[in-house]
């Protein structure tokens, strides 16, 4: 009896043990057994948490018209590069993933599908957005692009006195910044929003407004190809020209920046701040309350900027697994086009994403889009995302963010040369590391 | 009646050792194989030899974060245990509301690292706002930060450990001491600490292993900052211990960079080992037979 009693237990405690771990491997086989009805899925890993509900819900209208099945995941903030790297080791890897600079481009070529010649490829009306690999395969297509630089709010400029015509250049930009900052108690509010330092918004300034630096000596240059190994620094001055006018000219303490926690979007949009460095991205959000808010241009203080645009480009560039089944590869690619072409789909990607460059997908309704098209119409430079070189960007940008910090808390000549050595000395470090 | 015990004892113990060899042997073994490969995917990984290691050794940033965890757990060692032990000598002299106090200690060490760390780094960086810097500035604050930290969440858990070794002392022992006229200090010295010699060679191994091992923590708390960029653009992140040294250099760089990483974790799998048993060693051999 006991010895039964032994058995009957262990039995339970099995069946429920495998139970357990079996519950993942059947739902795997079912989806598996679905996919092969379909002929391919659409596996897509996007590294936008703000454009995942727009994905999902054209990737549910997809599935609605044709019957395969696309999956999108997000990763979180900040940690594509991880997700990624666990996903593609995965048996059902990502289809469709972002390959969006050229790191990305030296990491992940190998597993990406040579796009050239292909349908995708066809719809395009620029190559200006694609990224290509050493031996010149066609690893990544962009699938639109986006452009940064200072966000206005044209009627706080009106309430102050001033008018955004009125800033042609680093000059103008100063004197008009400077005034309403030190008006700001009289005004109600301030000029630029808040500049955090967090990871939530640093990457507006390691990023963003560091691409002036790199833009202007990639000129000099007469443009790069690749990443260069080492940097020169010759517009180091520019860039705190404009990195002092924006922390020393803000809502916020400059020493109060290294831990974050303002809301730079909200005070821009409450019209508490007439400036907001940000990019495209932006509009839906900020014309919710502030419709005619305009972008302009970085003035820095470089000779002849008075006709510079808007930074423009993409970190946005579809790949398609190369190692994936060819039905999926097919799926893929048909899905790619599909939201290309398809004028419902291309309407919700292009509002969410920005310019899509290819023949037959709608027009954009972004507002800051339109003004970056007004100065490329009036004959100023496009400020390229040079920024995308960047070695090791997220080391890179960690050590250039901490030495921001100490700055941003004792504004010594001493403190902004660690600034200059983290930016143009990290530089080339960093490029050794991801070479060698 | 043994006999068919002995013939089912693999219903019993299978199941526990299939999961370790799933969740532990097997990525150990696979692991250090990938110590020695070059891989972007752990699926294509190919093999270079002792390259890795050789990387792994001539990084100054791993022999900083070496350094810095030692240090952090030599002084987190002390502290702990110090403190851990005073609270519980006290909480067994039979003060009003021991058991409250007991559990009270006790609560911070069931809250997770990383929660713990974003909480301290609001409470410090409240405090330090007020001067105008925060704790992401400087080194020495991150450091003490860390201490004060981990000391908060852990002091209680090595306080109930002390407890039960201190509520094991016979009381026939210390009696007899009385009775002997010795005073509380050599009661303390002579009878009670070697008596709980078990539970101080538990604690140490457990906050030394610990420090080795912070993560969560220091991820959460200060993620190494500040970074200091040296001339020619080397990075030492100040504040990086060796597990997160491990995981920026895994995420943080290239794909030969991967290899690397997990070259350094092997090395910091034996190294923490060695530590570890060494230390058990030596606090074994002053423990007492009851």
């Amino acid at each position: 009896m006991k010895k039964l009693f032994a058995i009957l237990l262990s039995a339970v405690l099995c069946i429920g043990l495998f139970a357990a771990c079996g519950t993942t491997d059947d739902t795997t086989a079912a989806d598996d057994s679905n996919s092969a009805e379909a002929t391919g899925s659409v596996y897509w890993l996007n590294f936008k948490p703000e454009s995942d509900e727009v994905l999902q819900q054209v990737a549910a209208m997809y599935t609605e018209k044709t019957g395969v099945e696309v999956k999108v995941v997000t990763a979180a903030s900040g940690t594509y590069s991880q997700t990624l790297t666990s996903e593609m080791d995965k048996s059902a890897p990502p289809t469709l993933f972002v390959i969006g600079n050229q790191a990305g481009v030296k990491d992940w070529a190998d597993y990406a599908l040579d796009l050239t010649g292909t349908a995708i490829e066809q719809e395009l009306n620029t190559d200006a957005y694609n990224l290509y690999a050493e031996d010149g395969k066609l690893v990544s297509i962009g699938y639109c692009f986006e452009c940064y630089g200072i966000i206005v709010n044209p009627d706080l400029l009106t309430k102050a006195g001033h008018s955004v015509e009125e800033i042609k250049n680093f000059e103008t930009l100063k004197a008009v910044v400077e005034d309403i900052h030190a008006r700001a108690a009289e005004l109600g509010f301030d000029a630029f929003s808040a500049c955090d330092m967090d990871d939530s918004s640093s990457w507006r300034f390691t990023g963003h407004l560091a691409n002036l630096e790199y833009f202007y000596e990639e000129r000099d240059d007469g443009g790069w190809t690749e990443c260069p190994a080492s940097l020169k620094g010759t517009y180091m001055e520019n860039f705190k020209n404009l990195y002092d006018l924006c922390i020393n000219n803000s809502t916020q303490d400059p020493t109060s920046l290294a831990t974050g926690g303002h809301d730079s979007e909200a005070e821009f949009k409450e019209g508490k701040a007439a400036f907001f460095v940000n990019g495209s991205w932006e509009y839906s959000a900020v014309s919710e309350t502030v419709p005619n808010a305009t972008m302009i241009p970085y003035y820095c203080g470089v000779e002849g900027e008075e006709k510079a645009g808007l930074n423009c480009g993409t970190e946005n560039c579809w790949a398609i697994n190369a190692k994936a089944s060819e039905e999926d590869q097919k799926a893929t690619m048909d899905f790619m086009v599909w939201c290309v072409t398809d004028p419902e789909a291309s309407r919700l990607l292009v509002d969410s994403f920005g310019v899509m460059p290819y023949k037959n997908a709608v027009e954009s309704t972004n507002g800051f889009l339109a003004a970056a098209d007004k100065y490329t119409a009036d004959g100023c430079y496009v400020m390229d995302w040079a920024t995308n070189y960047q070695p090791n960007v997220d080391t890179y940008r960690a050590g250039l963010v901490s030495a921001l910090n100490a700055y941003n808390s004792d504004q010594s000549d001493a403190n902004w040369e660690s600034v200059r050595v983290a930016f143009v000395d990290g530089w080339a470090a960093q490029y050794a590391a991801a070479n060698n | 009646m043994k006999a068919p015990m002995r013939r089912w004892s693999w219903l019993f113990i299978g199941p526990v050792v299939v999961a370790f060899i799933i969740g532990f042997v097997w990525p150990f073994i696979q692991g250090i194989y990938l110590s020695f490969c070059k891989f972007r995917l752990i699926s294509d990984a190919k093999i270079i030899g002792f390259d890795n290691y050789s990387k792994a050794l001539q990084d100054p940033t791993f022999t900083h974060a070496f350094w810095y965890t030692a240090l952090f757990a030599i002084v987190s060692l002390i502290i702990i245990n110090i403190i851990a032990f005073l609270i519980a000598y006290l909480l067994t002299q039979g003060i009003k509301g021991s058991n409250l106090f007991r559990t009270v200690f006790f609560m911070p060490n069931l809250i997770g690292g990383i929660v713990l760390g974003y909480i301290w780094s609001m409470i410090f960086d409240g405090i330090l706002s007020k001067f105008g810097t925060s704790i992401l500035e400087n080194s020495t604050w991150g450091f003490w930060g860390l201490i004060i930290l981990m000391c908060w969440q852990q002091i209680g858990y090595m306080m109930i450990i002390y407890i039960a070794g201190l509520q094991a002392v016979p009381e026939d022992m210390l009696e007899a001491a009385k009775i002997d006229g010795a005073t509380k200090g050599q009661t303390l010295r002579k009878v009670i600490i070697p008596n709980v010699m078990p539970s101080i060679t538990i604690c140490t191994f457990l906050s030394l292993t610990n420090g080795f091992k912070l993560f969560d923590q220091n991820l959460a708390l200060t993620a190494g900052k500040p970074i200091i960029t040296m001339a020619g653009g080397t990075q030492i992140k100040t504040t990086e211990m060796l597990a997160l040294n491990i995981y920026n250099t895994f995420y943080g760089q290239n794909s030969s960079a991967t290899g690397v990483a997990q070259a350094k974790a092997v090395m910091f799998f034996i190294l923490v080992a060695a530590i570890g048993l060494i230390q058990l060693y030596y606090t074994r051999r002053k423990e007492v037979q009851q």
